[in-house]
């Protein structure tokens, strides 16, 4: 199956994401990745973890612990302030991966000391798959899928 | 981004945990924007305090932190009046957490003074050419335009964070090149008062966060001014315009070749939007009105007894130094709160429809609120009440 082959072969190749450092400090995890934005407020529930967002690719999966791989922030600012309930009550990212950082999770991610890292060559969306094992060292600014 | 050797030490943690983290937020958003380097502040002006807006999830962040503030800093309003909050119909739980949020920040050093205007109460706060790190948007997009300061659209940690280190990174609106008008907005009719707030909501819808140039044909007065500005940064994301021939920086701008133009019509229209139903809450002081605000409420409501509710918000500051004006708004009835507004505390959940003569309120009041609002000039506002 000269297919499967290739794509294993890529796979291997592309074990390392280079990207830019965030937030500092090393996580692993089990990669959610979607397409789609997340607003922190309003769209996770901060006691459980869980994506509230009707119609989100991610609704109703649970955040926790997990390696967090989508494009950007958006929506309110006080998302950074969820983003440290969710580190105080145990339910937030493991690390977080955006293709381009903007302030409310960048902001959230660091006083959160949630490992983070941006703009990885290749694209991590395009790269990680969910359910894939991530490990993120976000003051180094890289990505390893284990 | 460059940093200093001091700068480095602090995230390295050298000056403890929330200087650390303070540091990393603001060289973070530096290397984000393609800052040069760090640059001191003036003062820094700090959102993120009702409990209503940043909830538990906010009150334990600044709790956490320790340190003091190395400059001026001062708070955005609060969910209620800090004493009159009963009055308000705000309930004990809210209260108890809000004073927990005001009671965090004093312990940073941070002045417990919560308003959107500080430049109408303290002139050192804020001066042509200085750098700041403020976090409300109207504050900012006055300290910008009319004051001629430098401020980017900060958010309530990194504005905290610049107040932490006295300094912020030097981006945006800290630069020239990014302080030249993109857009040019020619009004074909002279505007007066609420107009202002009707042209920036008009404005800002189309300019998003661009910086406009106004040809006007009236010279507006800085209250005036201010609540364009207001109602720019509520539609939009305007953090900084320019009038030809009014405000400081415009001599020195080109009037922008791509140029709208706003007509009677399109101002009068944004009076007969929102809700239509009779309003039943008339709020001015969005932003906090200054004295001479208070003073043209005072006069119109002289001989008035309000037939339903009307509160007019200003900051402490303000209202303690003119406690006649206040006693001759109160006397009708009316009621003057400090520290808070409507748009940011819950007391107004429990209306249907507000009055006002702020086109930011008017933006903001449907969405935060979930209750209908519209807008008009301060003397319909205040008209239509029973005489005596």
């Amino acid at each position: 199956m000269p297919t499967s082959t290739n794509v294993w072969q890529e796979r291997i190749a592309i074990r390392t994401l280079k990207g830019r450092s965030i937030s500092r400090g090393q996580a692993e995890g089990e990669a959610l990745v979607t397409t789609q934005s997340i607003s922190f407020l309003g769209s996770i529930d901060p006691d459980t973890g869980v994506v509230v967002e009707k119609g989100h690719e991610l609704e109703g999966k649970d955040v926790t612990g997990k390696v967090l791989v989508f494009p950007s922030g958006k929506g309110s600012t006080v998302g950074s302030y969820v983003m440290y309930q969710l580190k105080k009550n145990g339910t937030a990212p493991a690390a977080v991966i955006n293709r381009s950082a903007e302030p409310i999770v960048a902001v959230g991610a660091i006083i959160s000391d949630i490992p983070m890292v941006d703009c990885t060559e290749p694209d991590a969306i395009d790269t990680i798959r969910t359910g894939d094992r991530v490990r993120v060292d976000g003051t180094l600014g890289a990505v390893d899928i284990l | 981004m460059y940093l200093t050797q001091e700068e480095e030490s602090i995230l390295e943690g050298e000056h403890g945990p929330t200087l650390k983290k303070a540091m990393e937020i603001i060289s973070t958003l530096g290397d984000i924007y393609g800052a040069d380097s760090l640059i001191p502040v003036k003062s820094a002006q700090i959102a993120g305090v009702s409990y209503k807006t940043i909830g538990d999830a906010g009150l334990e962040w600044i709790s956490d932190l320790e340190g003091k503030v190395v400059v001026p800093s001062i708070l955005n309003p609060a969910g209620m009046d800090l004493e009159r909050w009963q009055e308000m119909g705000v309930d004990a739980e809210f209260a108890s957490r809000q004073a927990s949020i005001i009671e965090a920040y004093h312990s940073l050093g941070v002045r417990c003074e919560c308003t959107c205007t500080p430049y109408h109460i303290d002139k050192e706060l804020a001066a042509f050419g200085d750098h700041l790190a403020w976090s409300e948007s109207s504050a900012i997009s006055y300290a910008n335009s009319v004051i001629g300061a430098r401020t980017n659209r900060e958010g309530g940690p990194s504005a905290l964070s610049a107040a932490l280190i006295g300094k912020t990174a030097n981006y945006g609106y800290h630069l020239d090149e990014n302080r030249v008008p993109t857009i040019g907005f020619e009004v074909d009719c002279k505007l007066t008062g609420a107009d202002y707030g009707a042209l920036g909501c008009l404005a800002g819808a189309e300019v998003g966060s661009g910086v406009p140039m106004f040809r006007l044909r009236s010279k507006p007065h800085d209250t005036e001014l201010k609540a364009l500005g207001a109602a720019m940064a509520a539609s939009g994301a305007v953090a900084l315009y320019h009038v030809e021939g009014v405000t400081p920086e415009s001599g020195q701008q080109e009037f922008p070749d791509e140029t709208i133009i706003i007509e009677r019509r399109q101002i009068d229209d944004v009076f007969d939007e929102g809700c239509g139903n009779e309003p039943d809450l008339v709020a001015l002081g969005c932003p906090h009105y200054s004295a001479s605000e208070l003073e043209e409420a005072a006069r119109l409501l002289e001989d008035h007894t309000p037939t339903k509710e009307v509160w007019v918000c200003t900051s402490r500051r303000v209202r303690d130094a003119n406690p006649g004006l206040v006693r001759r708004i109160e006397d009708s009835g009316a009621k003057v709160f400090v520290d808070t507004c409507m748009v940011v505390s819950p007391a107004t959940d429990r209306f249907r429809c507000v009055l006002t003569d702020s086109g930011k309120a008017f933006k903001y009041i449907p969405n935060l609120c979930g209750v209908g609002a519209r807008i008009a000039h301060i003397n319909e506002c205040l008209a239509g009440e029973d005489s005596d």
